[in-house]
């Protein structure tokens, strides 16, 4: 546009992904994707559809049609808070916070979100947190996210951690599960076992 | 019968008022209760975004541990709703997706757990109206909470998808146990409109925006204070009062646990109950 | 090798022929295989292929066959005998030969569309083939007896589709009973004010063939009334009709109303179930103006005198004609008809299974059902659309679709809740002038001027927004929202999600099987889908009919469909009951119980077993006698009897040995 272009808007069949639609049917565990009717229900129901980019409904027309980069790089899908309005309201019961998290996990495998967006980062910092000590540890979690995205923004939040730490609702004990290597439950054990299991090839686990 | 306490990670933190309350409002009612040993996080919404089978893993974990402890029918107590909802969820696809399922029992047994699949997860709510029962709860009211307005909020992952013991538009079991102690329940149209969770922290405008909604609508309706069920929920409608305030216009409301509400109806006190964390005190109403 | 049943008479001399199908069989199964293979089995004389045995040349091949190759038994190995059984026999007896020295083998439906293999399609066929062969070796001749059938005709359900069957056959010269529930005829099609597209006033059209019916002389009208049992079989049902105590004598009332201003209560105070509960009646009272019969009737869970037994009975008081009767009680009507028609039509869906809508929460959320009584100028308001508290709506939201294309409710499309919403968006803007906005999914309009009519609407102004409504709530966020209901949506067309404030929603529900489906179905031994409708026994080429012969099918009982459809399906139901009773007799099916009576010990298990009252003693020889005109065929007493004296025709002890044996010495 900046140079005076009229921006094209013409999709060609090489453009697309033609197996985006299945891989994501499958990582959602529903083939109820390919029976949605458009019909809208979803974002009408979402109550944060007014901030995304793509509604949900476009984002399963375009799974389904194919436009993987479009949707990876939507913010919608990261602005899914998960509270399954639109799966218990879809008439074709499709379940789209699934679909959701299945396109979130794809992004993380392909690195495709939006830069320096807080919400993959918070997913993997709280999946790695999680996978060394067994307990989310709140505090830790979120200047970890900070650090890592916008900086500034933790000393807006300072004054509310203060008043956390004053009240007793947040600590600076690191929290963790007993059960060490080797011993029974032991989380590392588990999660080696869960990986050795994994389908031999795509599995968002690798 | 003793019920298998789940508390998951918000309850030890910025949820300590539920834990403490709860477990008076237990204790008060004779309900006997003991925390499921050595517990690890459920692995909340966060975790299903990057992946799913050791998200649910995660969750099978502790249900494997609870069937252990208390045999293959054991009933768990899981009262922050993400924790709920991803307990239920995990059984669910163990049940639905045979081949997910096998690859998550035969991790855990690889750590000498075994999968209970028969383990109920429930909620408090439904504990409190289902097998204690309202008539039961009245009777012990001992200090009934006369003259207060409050709004059940029940927010989302309570109720959906999973849950049977209420209705996934307007569940009505938070209300039926607060009026039972006394109160007066507003009805209102957004108990179960998301607070947007995580988005507070995230995207923090679109966050402030869907709680000023809750905050403004409760008010709208009547209530002097918001009850939740959810650690998350209560963070948000309450700990960013001040930053919603700084947007919106000045507004006020305490948002409690429901079972502090309970826990002042049984004669407990305020520090047993960890009223005293919350930021805005119960006499802050407008 | 197959070995040969027993034959009586002449040398068994069989030919056999393979069906392609088309490419529906020969697709999977290897025919000049299977045809060889026949050919070498005792018995046959000649085997052969052909692409369509169904056809007349198929069929002049097996009738030329018998005349040149003296044939004595046939054997088609093609689709399922439902399908063509009544084709070979026909054309084995055209050709010479008793239609029942003959036998099908279903290598369609049993194998090529259910086998993925080819060569295991042909091993499965050959073992059929072999089976046939084995078995109709053993045929015994059999005639058909004819019965005469009765020349009534049952019609039950007094909607539009049944007013329309009975008057058709009444018309041709048919007595036809017509059975209705509700105390009026009529149905769903006396509530509206308007039927789309054409506009036409629906009681203009309707109450004239309301009328019709009661004066009919060929009718027998039955309102307050359900048919409590059905028993007997084609051209010669018994019913028993049980009609429910309206406490007035309806010979005697002429539907003065008197005793309803007399009642002592002086208003209406009870929900009006005509009206949806939107206006009140009295326990006393007329269901509506011109309701057929024009006879009043008491609810005894209101009136004063049944609940309480102290009324001063003003109504009795006040009938000239003394036609209150409080002492009535259930009376049964016991008739024999020859045919029925099934009309008992739908029930709309109940709003409230869909919580996110609002009815019964929000007063302004009505369903579609109840606005036709608001715009109707006989309805509580006298066709003046006003809200429940008295306001005029300045907005209006027509929300499709509701309880229909969704698995938590009905997984199908209702039909006609498309073309029902566009008239009522026209009829309350005509009205009301508000903004109409209709919330759809797709906008479904095939029909003669159905298009015509949206493009109509489009013209006037309505909004048409695509996407199904998620919500409608009464709380708000901007000033022009207060005291209104919001519905919240994406427009899909837009891609944006809206927010649209209303004073009235209208929730087009849709179309449901009647909740008591289940039982009527048992009561005519027909048979359902799943979502509750009747079944008709073809989609295509048998669309009135049911698997139960002479019972017939009309209206949305069948699935849900507008009133021209509705009525083109009782004029054809009428056709097919007409077709069969003048036919005059109906013939059986052969394939009785007979009893061997050297072998009967007169234990009598047989006659206990028995559904159709077929089987009786005859104590001078002390054995059981089967009365074949009573007889269905089905096989209970065979399968009881302890000394195997009981035997079916077809179905023989022999005959079933046999072709067991020619699959087992197959394989």
């Amino acid at each position: 546009m900046s140079d005076g272009q009229m921006p094209r808007k013409i999709t060609y069949e090489a453009d697309l992904d033609p197996h985006f639609a299945e891989e994501i049917a499958a990582s959602a565990r529903g083939e109820q994707l390919f029976q949605c009717i458009q019909c809208g229900t979803c974002g009408g129901a979402c109550p944060v559809s007014p901030y995304m980019d793509l509604t949900p409904r476009r984002i399963i027309a375009m799974t389904r049609a194919g436009y993987k980069a479009e949707v990876l790089k939507s913010h919608t899908i990261w602005l899914c808070a998960s509270c399954y309005a639109c799966t218990v309201a879809c008439p074709k019961a499709v379940r789209i916070t699934d679909v959701m998290y299945a396109l979130k996990q794809r992004a993380i495998r392909d690195g495709v979100y939006p830069k320096r967006f807080p919400v993959p980062v918070l997913a993997r910092e709280f999946f790695q947190g999680v996978l060394t000590t067994g307990r989310n540890n709140e505090l830790p979690l979120l200047i970890k996210m900070y650090l890592k995205t916008n900086i500034f923004k933790m000393l807006g939040q300072a004054v509310m951690g203060l008043r956390l730490f004053l009240t007793g609702r947040i600590g600076l004990k690191q929290e963790r599960i007993a059960a060490r290597r080797g011993e029974k439950g032991d989380l590392r054990t588990i999660m080696a076992a869960v990986d050795r299991g994994a389908p031999a090839k795509g599995g968002p686990s690798q | 019968m003793t019920y298998l306490y789940y508390p998951g990670c918000s309850l030890k933190g910025t949820g300590r008022g539920y834990e403490e309350s709860l477990l008076a409002v237990f204790d008060a009612l004779q309900l006997p209760w003991a925390e499921v040993k050595d517990w690890n996080c459920c692995g909340a919404t966060a975790y299903m975004a990057v992946d799913e089978v050791k998200a649910f893993t995660l969750a099978a974990r502790n249900l494997a541990i609870a069937r252990e402890q208390g045999g293959e029918t054991a009933q768990v107590i899981a009262p922050c709703s993400a924790c709920y909802l991803v307990l239920c969820k995990a059984q669910h696809v163990i049940h639905d997706a045979p081949e997910i399922g096998a690859r998550i029992t035969d991790a855990l047994g690889a750590a000498q757990l075994t999968y209970g699949p028969r383990v109920q997860v429930r909620h408090p709510l439904d504990v409190l109206i289902n097998d204690v029962g309202t008539e039961r709860l009245a009777a012990a009211a001992t200090a009934p909470l006369r003259g207060r307005r409050v709004a059940c909020y029940y927010g989302c992952q309570m109720v959906r998808p999973y849950a049977t013991f209420d209705d996934q538009y307007a569940p009505t079991s938070m209300d039926r146990v607060l009026r039972a102690m006394g109160a007066e329940t507003v009805d209102w149209p957004l108990k179960t409109r998301c607070c947007g969770g995580t988005l507070t922290g995230t995207i923090e405008d679109v966050g402030l925006r869907l709680n000023y909604i809750l905050l403004r609508e409760a008010k709208k309706r009547g209530a002097d204070a918001i009850a939740t069920a959810c650690p998350l929920c209560q963070f948000n409608l309450e700990c960013y009062q001040d930053k919603i305030s700084a947007v919106y216009g000045a507004s006020r409301l305490p948002v409690l646990y429901f079972s502090q509400f309970m826990g002042m109806a049984l004669g407990l006190s305020e520090a047993r109950l960890g009223i005293q964390r919350n930021f805005v005190p119960l006499a802050a109403a407008v | 090798m197959a070995t040969l049943g027993p034959n009586q008479g002449d040398a068994v001399r069989i030919g056999v022929y393979i069906c392609h199908c088309g490419i529906n069989i020969a697709g999977k199964v290897d025919v000049a295989d299977v045809t060889q293979f026949a050919a070498s089995l005792p018995g046959v004389v000649v085997a052969r292929d052909y692409k369509f045995m169904c056809s007349d040349p198929g069929q002049e091949l097996i009738q030329q066959d018998i005349r040149e190759h003296g044939l004595n038994r046939i054997v088609v190995a093609s689709c399922s005998p439902l399908m063509h059984e009544a084709t070979f026999r026909r054309a084995a007896a055209e050709g010479g030969i008793n239609p029942f020295f003959f036998q099908m083998a279903n290598i369609r439906e049993h194998v090529s569309w259910v086998t993925a293999d080819k060569a295991a399609a042909t091993e499965k066929s050959r073992a059929l083939v072999a089976a046939a062969v084995s078995r109709v070796g053993g045929h015994e001749a059999l005639e058909r007896q004819r019965v005469a059938v009765k020349p009534d005709v049952l019609v039950v359900g007094g909607g539009i589709a049944g007013i329309h069957a009975a008057l058709t056959l009444a018309d041709s010269g048919k007595t036809v009973y017509l059975v209705e529930r509700e105390p009026t005829i009529g149905g769903h099609m006396a509530k509206f004010d308007k039927t789309f597209p054409t506009l036409d006033c629906a009681a203009c059209i309707l109450t004239p063939k309301m009328s019709l019916v009661r004066q009919h002389p060929n009718i027998t009208l039955w309102t307050y009334a359900e048919v409590a049992d059905v028993s007997g079989y084609v051209g010669n049902f018994s019913v028993t009709v049980r009609r429910k105590p309206r406490y007035v004598i309806e010979d005697r009332c002429v539907g003065c109303n008197a005793c309803v201003e007399a009642c002592v209560f002086k208003e209406g105070k009870f929900a009006d179930e005509f009206n949806y509960g939107l206006a009140k009646r009295k326990p006393v009272y007329m269901p509506f103006p011109q309701a057929t019969p024009s006879v009043v009737l008491i609810d005894p869970a209101t009136c004063l005198h049944f609940k309480t037994g102290k009324c001063k009975q003003a109504c009795k008081a006040a009938c000239e004609r003394d036609a209150i009767d409080f002492d009535q009680r259930d009376e049964l009507v016991e008739i024999e008809v020859g045919a029925i028609v099934v009309a008992t039509g739908f029930q709309p869906f109940d709003a409230e299974r869909v919580p996110e809508y609002g009815y019964g929460q929000y007063p302004g959320v009505y369903t579609s059902l109840e606005v036709e009584r608001l715009v109707n100028a006989s309805g509580p308001t006298g066709g003046e659309i006003t809200l429940r508290d008295g306001r005029v709506p300045k907005a209006v939201g027509i929300i499709h679709c509701v309880g229909s294309r969704d698995h938590a409710t009905n997984k199908y499309c209702s039909r006609v809740c498309c073309m029902y919403s566009l008239k009522l968006a026209h009829l309350v803007k005509e009205r009301t002038g508000a903004e109409i906005y209709n919330f759809y999914i797709d906008m479904r309009t095939p029909g003669k001027g159905y298009e015509e009519f949206y493009d109509k609407l489009l013209e006037e102004g309505v909004h048409f927004i695509r996407g199904r409504a998620a919500e409608v709530t009464d709380w708000t966020m901007t000033p022009d929202e207060e005291g209104k209901l919001v519905i919240r949506a994406e427009d899909t067309l837009i891609g944006a999600v809206r927010r649209i404030p209303v004073d009235m929603v209208v929730l087009s529900v849709g179309l449901e099987a009647q909740a008591d489906a289940g039982e009527v179905r048992r009561l005519f031994n027909i048979s359902c889908s799943h979502e509750g409708w009747f079944l008709e026994r073809h989609p295509k080429l048998a669309p009135v009919s049911t698997f139960t012969d002479g019972v017939f099918l009309a209206g949305a009982c069948q699935g849900p469909k507008d009133i021209p459809d509705t009525v083109a399906q009782a004029g054809a139901a009428a056709a097919e009951a007409m077709a069969l009773i003048d036919k005059g007799y109906v013939e059986l099916e052969p394939n009785t119980a007979f009893i061997d009576e050297e072998r009967c010990s007169g234990c009598k298990t047989c006659i206990a077993m028995c559904p159709y009252s077929a089987i009786s003693f005859i104590a001078d020889a002390r054995v059981a006698r089967v009365n074949e005109a009573l007889c269905k065929g089905c096989g209970t007493c065979v399968a009881a009897c302890p000394s195997a004296a009981a035997q079916q025709h077809l179905f023989t002890d022999d005959q079933i040995f046999d072709e067991i044996a020619g699959v087992l010495s197959y394989v």
